[in-house]
Formats: structure tokens, C-alpha cells, sequence
């Protein structure tokens, strides 16, 4: 016997009516998204929790440390020279860069930092703007892809393998250029180099340009990046922000310029700043430093003190054998040298008591060293001060109110490498 | 007007809080005596004489000594680009001193790090967590009686606790040795 089941018919009325109160009780509800460790915006491991209401961010908590190392303990427990490798692994992008900022540091501590032979100098910013240049170019490349704009990404790495090739040239290794020493570099500059750079620099300009067509006018991306994130000038202070993204806040700092260190006063740059410092404008201010370390770079290929093959036998490192290990000749058939040597190597420098803060301008903004030394050949405490570190701390106020899909455009424009952010 | 006028601006309005400024390698460093003031005389050098910028809030542990602690303040103005350093003392039975995350909103990372490595807490920070290390982690790794080895963690399901085997690297020294005998932990082993 068949039972009748009432079915509930209802009007078209009643329908909405029960959709909407369903609406009702969803709205308002939040919901939360894990972003990261491992995903492709983050460019690293940054995880970020955030909290959505719809499509629109309402809060946002940067969790940071999956590639915590331990590098400020490790650096406690070795000489100065023995720290330098670690310095590689800080910006991984830019590690000719951040060779130049630890040996500059511990020279300060030494008291010899403006006592560095000239053709010493002007190697030491060479590798610095090409380290800017490197960096800069990633940077770009990642924050285009993560837009959609795949080209840019190619092309800008095949501007980059060049300049791997020229750090293979002057330190052996493309990534881990540990090109630096304690008061002068690993060795003079291999005679072809400076026409190689020539070379690169020759071919940069063309290419950056090209580079350009593909984004500043483009609408597509000026409509995804322009008043994105905006960062006003008090909050760039205010958070610490250094280097790109505080100069596209319209902020005029720049390390090289107000706190000159090598040869930076003799030659001639220009400091771009934004004027609304929003994701163009950051976009923007990286553009041309790239073009101004190119300035910079053809100006050290005519200025350099001995030319490309040095004939006039110019010094590139301090010469104290205290300081810098003596030539290999002269320890195997000298007392002296050989004493310095042995000292060098087992016990490192004898640096003085005291402390000194030494920042550099770094591709992604200021990298300072705190040495606090109490004498000896080890540091007592050595603190890192990274500008990916202190750059993503403004995340938890720039990304409330921007859409999901903002929030991977605003982390290619603050540019951050986590391997130095978590040291 | 040259970094050392604007430490004696600040002695004169604080008085014998703060040291007589010590100059090494061109950097004025100033040690304020009392810790819980730290954050007027920040205020005062931020909003009187132009220190703006708060580059780095650092920690050291200066084991074996009392008061242990000391955390170095770097401040910088972008405005006539002056540095000072400030220093203050904080002891190992308090390990506790008010947050500067209200004069410069940079320090709340800063804090949390030195928070997270060295356990100095900051009072009125608005979110006192560990940033590097992981929630529940039961060390503070900087401190100097913290071994470079590491320590095992009874947290279940945590990896990488376990000592590395090389206690830390064919390179390690330890540091404060007078020779290379004592800094060299290899070099003590085999000579017994």
C-alpha cells in the first residue's frame, strides 16, 4: 500500500525568502585562508593567515621563520672570515651584495673601512650594482609572473644568466660568490673582466627597454598595480621600511648618497623616488635603479684605478698582515708572513673592543650588521638587521581592505627574500 | 648640528639617567641608566630632536655578568641624518622593559625577536609572540648558555631537535678563549 508523502511545494516567494535568510546568516561570517608556506607568490616559505569577509582581506598575519637558520648564533661561534659563506646564503638573490656589507662592517669595527685601496672601492661597488641589478631584475621578473606576464619573467633571466656568468668570472661560483675578505677581496679582477662588463652593460640598456614596452604603459598591468597598497610617507618611517619600497613612498634616502661609503661620492646617480607610493610606483623606482647602476657601472669601467689588467700593479687589498692574509709566496718562503698567516687562520683578526652598526644599501633595502665585539677574532654578539624582515612587518596594515588576488601583487612589489628575512 | 649636541640635549633634559656619551669609530652610544624610562626619552627624541627612524632594536646576553641583559636601540633621523645609539641594562630576574612599539610601530618585530630569542618580554607590546621559532618551542636559542648543538625539545612530532653531529659544523670556535686551544673544541678533544 503506497503512502502519500507531502511534499512541500513552496511559491517562488517563499523560495527567496529562505535564500535570503540563508544569505543573512552567511554574511558576516568570516572565513580564514592559509596562504603559503609553499605558495608561488610567497617566493619562499612566507605563510600568511588571512582573514577574508568575501573576497576582501580584513586582516592579514605574516608568520615568518620556516627558513630560520640560526645564522646570528653561528656567526657568535666563528672568526670574521670564516662568516662570510653564511653571508651568501643571506639575500640569495644578491649575494655579491651582501659579501660587500659584512666585510664593510667588520672593517668598521677595525677602523679601516676608509683606508681600502681605490681599485678595491671601485671593485666592491661594481659587484654591489651588479648584485642590484641581479636582484632587481628577479624581482621584477617574479612580481610580473605572479601577474600573468610570463614574458617578462624569461627575459629578465636571460638578462640575469649574464650576470652570473661575470660573477663566475671574478669568484668561481655563480650563487655562492663568497667574493669578499676582510679587507679586500678574494682576487684582483681576471683581465677580461671589465670588457665582459662592458659588454653586459652595452646589452642592458636595450633590453630593459624592451622590458618596458611589455609593462609601464601596458593597461593591464598598470590597472592591477596603480593606487594599489598605497604606503604613505609617515607610515614608510614609521615602519622602517629601507631601500625600494621607502623611496617609492617619495622618500629621498638612499645609504649610497646620505651615509657615502667606498668610492660612491665620486661617481655620479641619481635617487628615484615615487611620488604616490603605491605597487607602480615601487615597480617604478626599481626600473630606474636599475638603469642608474648601470650609470654607475660604466662609470667604474673608465674610473677604475690600473684598468682591466692592472699593469701598474694598483693594491686591491689592505696590505697589514694582521688583517689580510699575506701573498701565498711570500708564506712559503718568509717567517713573518707565515707567522701572520697561521694566526690568521687559527685564531682571525684581532679586532678591537666596541660596537659599530654598519648599514648598506642592499637590492632590497638597508642591510646592517651590530658587531659587538669585546675583542678577539670571534664576534660577541652579531645582530642582522634585514631589510626583508622589517619591510614585510607592514603587511598587518597595507593588505586589510585589498582583494585576494591584490595580495600577491603587493608581495611582488615589497620584494622580499625570506632566506635573509629569517637569517 | 654634529650627533654628539643632540646626546647632550638629551642628558640635559634627563639628567643623570643618562651616561656621558661614548664616541667609538664615529658613533655616539648612550646608556640609559633606568630601563622603564626608555620609552619618554625615545618619545622625547623622536618628537624633540628629530629620530625619527628606529633602524634596529638589538639584545645581548651578557652571560656570567650582572644585569644580563642589555638591548641596543639604533636611532636614525631622515631628516639631518644624524645616528644615536641607546643602551639600557635589564636584569636577569626581571627580564622586563616597556615597549617602544608606540613612539616607532617598527619595533613590534624587533621586540618580538629579541622576545622570541633571548626571552626579555616588553611590556604593553600589543602581541608578544614568538616570530622565528615555532609557538611551544621551550629554549630562547640566543642565549649564551644555549649550546650551538641545540637541545633536544620533548614537543612530540617536532622535527630537527635532535644535536647536529658535527655539534654544529666542522668550522665551530668557541668564542672568549684566550688561545686557539680553548676556542677550538677539535683541537681540545684530541689533546684530552
Amino acid at each position: 500500500m503506497a503512502t502519500v508523502q507531502d511534499i512541500e511545494i513552496r511559491d517562488s516567494a517563499a523560495r527567496a525568502a529562505q535564500a535570503a535568510d540563508e544569505l543573512e546568516d552567511s554574511v558576516g561570517e568570516k572565513m580564514v585562508l592559509n596562504m603559503g608556506p609553499s605558495h608561488p607568490a610567497t617566493h619562499g616559505v612566507l605563510r600568511i593567515v588571512l582573514e577574508l569577509d568575501g573576497e576582501i582581506v580584513t586582516q592579514a598575519d605574516p608568520d615568518i621563520g620556516y627558513l630560520h637558520r640560526g645564522d646570528e648564533k653561528i656567526a657568535e661561534n666563528m672568526t670574521y672570515t670564516q662568516f662570510i659563506p653564511y653571508t651568501d646564503r643571506l639575500d640569495y638573490l644578491a649575494p655579491l651584495a651582501n659579501n660587500v656589507a659584512y666585510a664593510l662592517a667588520v672593517e668598521k669595527l677595525l677602523g679601516i673601512e676608509k683606508a681600502l685601496p681605490p681599485r678595491c672601492q671601485y671593485i666592491r661597488v661594481m659587484c654591489a650594482e651588479l648584485a642590484r641589478i641581479s636582484a632587481h631584475l628577479l624581482g621584477l621578473g617574479a612580481f610580473a609572473m605572479d601577474m600573468g606576464a610570463v614574458t617578462v619573467f624569461l627575459l629578465s633571466f636571460t638578462e640575469r644568466e649574464k650576470i652570473y656568468n661575470l660573477a663566475e668570472a671574478i669568484s668561481g661560483a655563480r650563487f655562492t660568490t663568497s667574493y669578499t675578505r676582510i679587507g679586500g677581496v678574494m682576487r684582483d679582477l681576471p683581465p677580461t673582466w671589465l670588457d665582459q662588463c662592458q659588454k653586459f652593460c652595452d646589452e642592458f640598456i636595450p633590453a630593459l627597454n624592451e622590458l618596458e614596452t611589455l609593462l609601464t604603459r601596458n593597461r593591464i598591468w598598470v590597472d592591477r598595480v596603480r593606487n594599489l597598497a598605497v604606503i604613505s610617507k609617515e607610515d614608510a618611517i614609521n615602519y622602517g621600511l629601507s631601500g625600494p619600497n621607502l623611496r617609492g613612498s617619495g622618500i629621498e634616502w638612499d645609504l649610497r648618497k646620505n651615509q657615502p661609503y667606498l668610492c660612491y661620492p665620486d661617481l655620479e646617480f641619481d635617487i628615484p623616488t615615487g611620488s604616490v607610493g603605491d605597487c607602480y610606483d615601487r615597480y617604478l623606482v626599481r626600473m630606474e635603479e636599475m638603469r642608474q647602476s648601470v650609470r654607475i657601472l660604466l662609470q667604474c669601467i673608465k674610473k677604475i684605478p690600473g684598468g682591466a689588467d692592472n699593469k701598474t700593479k694598483e693594491p686591491v687589498n689592505f696590505a697589514d698582515g694582521k688583517i689580510f692574509l699575506p701573498p701565498k709566496e711570500k708564506v712559503m718562503s718568509k717567517m713573518e708572513e707565515l707567522i701572520h698567516q697561521f694566526i690568521l687562520v687559527t685564531q682571525g683578526m684581532n679586532c678591537p673592543p666596541g660596537e659599530v652598526y654598519f648599514g648598506h644599501e642592499n637590492p632590497k633595502g638597508e642591510l646592517g650588521f651590530y658587531i659587538n665585539s669585546r675583542g678577539g677574532g670571534t664576534p660577541y654578539r652579531m645582530k642582522i638587521r634585514s631589510p626583508s624582515f622589517v619591510n614585510l612587518s607592514i603587511i598587518p596594515k597595507i593588505f586589510p581592505g585589498c582583494l585576494i588576488s591584490d595580495t600577491v601583487a603587493i608581495l611582488g612589489s615589497l620584494d622580499f627574500v625570506m632566506g635573509e628575512c629569517d637569517r | 648640528m654634529p650627533p654628539l649636541e643632540f646626546a647632550q640635549k638629551l642628558k640635559t633634559k634627563f639628567g643623570p639617567v643618562i651616561s656621558e656619551p661614548a664616541e667609538f669609530r664615529g658613533e655616539i652610544t648612550l646608556k640609559v641608566g633606568d630601563a622603564g624610562r626608555i620609552v619618554e626619552i625615545c618619545e622625547f627624541a623622536k618628537k624633540e630632536l628629530g629620530f625619527d627612524y628606529l633602524v634596529d632594536v638589538s639584545s645581548v646576553d651578557n652571560y656570567g655578568d650582572d644585569p644580563r641583559w642589555t638591548i641596543v636601540y639604533h636611532l636614525r633621523s631622515l631628516k639631518h641624518g644624524n645616528e644615536l645609539r641607546l643602551k639600557t641594562d635589564v636584569s636577569e630576574e626581571k627580564s622586563e622593559l616597556p615597549t617602544v612599539t608606540t613612539v616607532w610601530k617598527t619595533a613590534n618585530w624587533h621586540e618580538r625577536e629579541i622576545y622570541d630569542m633571548m626571552g626579555i618580554r616588553f611590556s604593553g607590546h600589543p602581541d608578544l609572540r614568538r616570530i622565528l621559532m615555532w609557538e611551544g618551542y621551550p629554549y630562547f636559542p640566543l642565549r649564551k648558555d644555549f649550546p650551538l648543538a641545540g637541545k633536544p625539545s620533548e614537543l612530540p612530532g617536532v622535527a630537527f631537535t635532535k644535536p647536529a653531529p658535527l655539534e654544529g659544523g666542522p668550522f665551530v670556535t668557541a668564542p672568549g678563549g684566550k688561545d686557539a686551544i680553548e676556542r677550538e673544541p677539535r683541537v681540545r678533544t684530541s689533546e684530552g
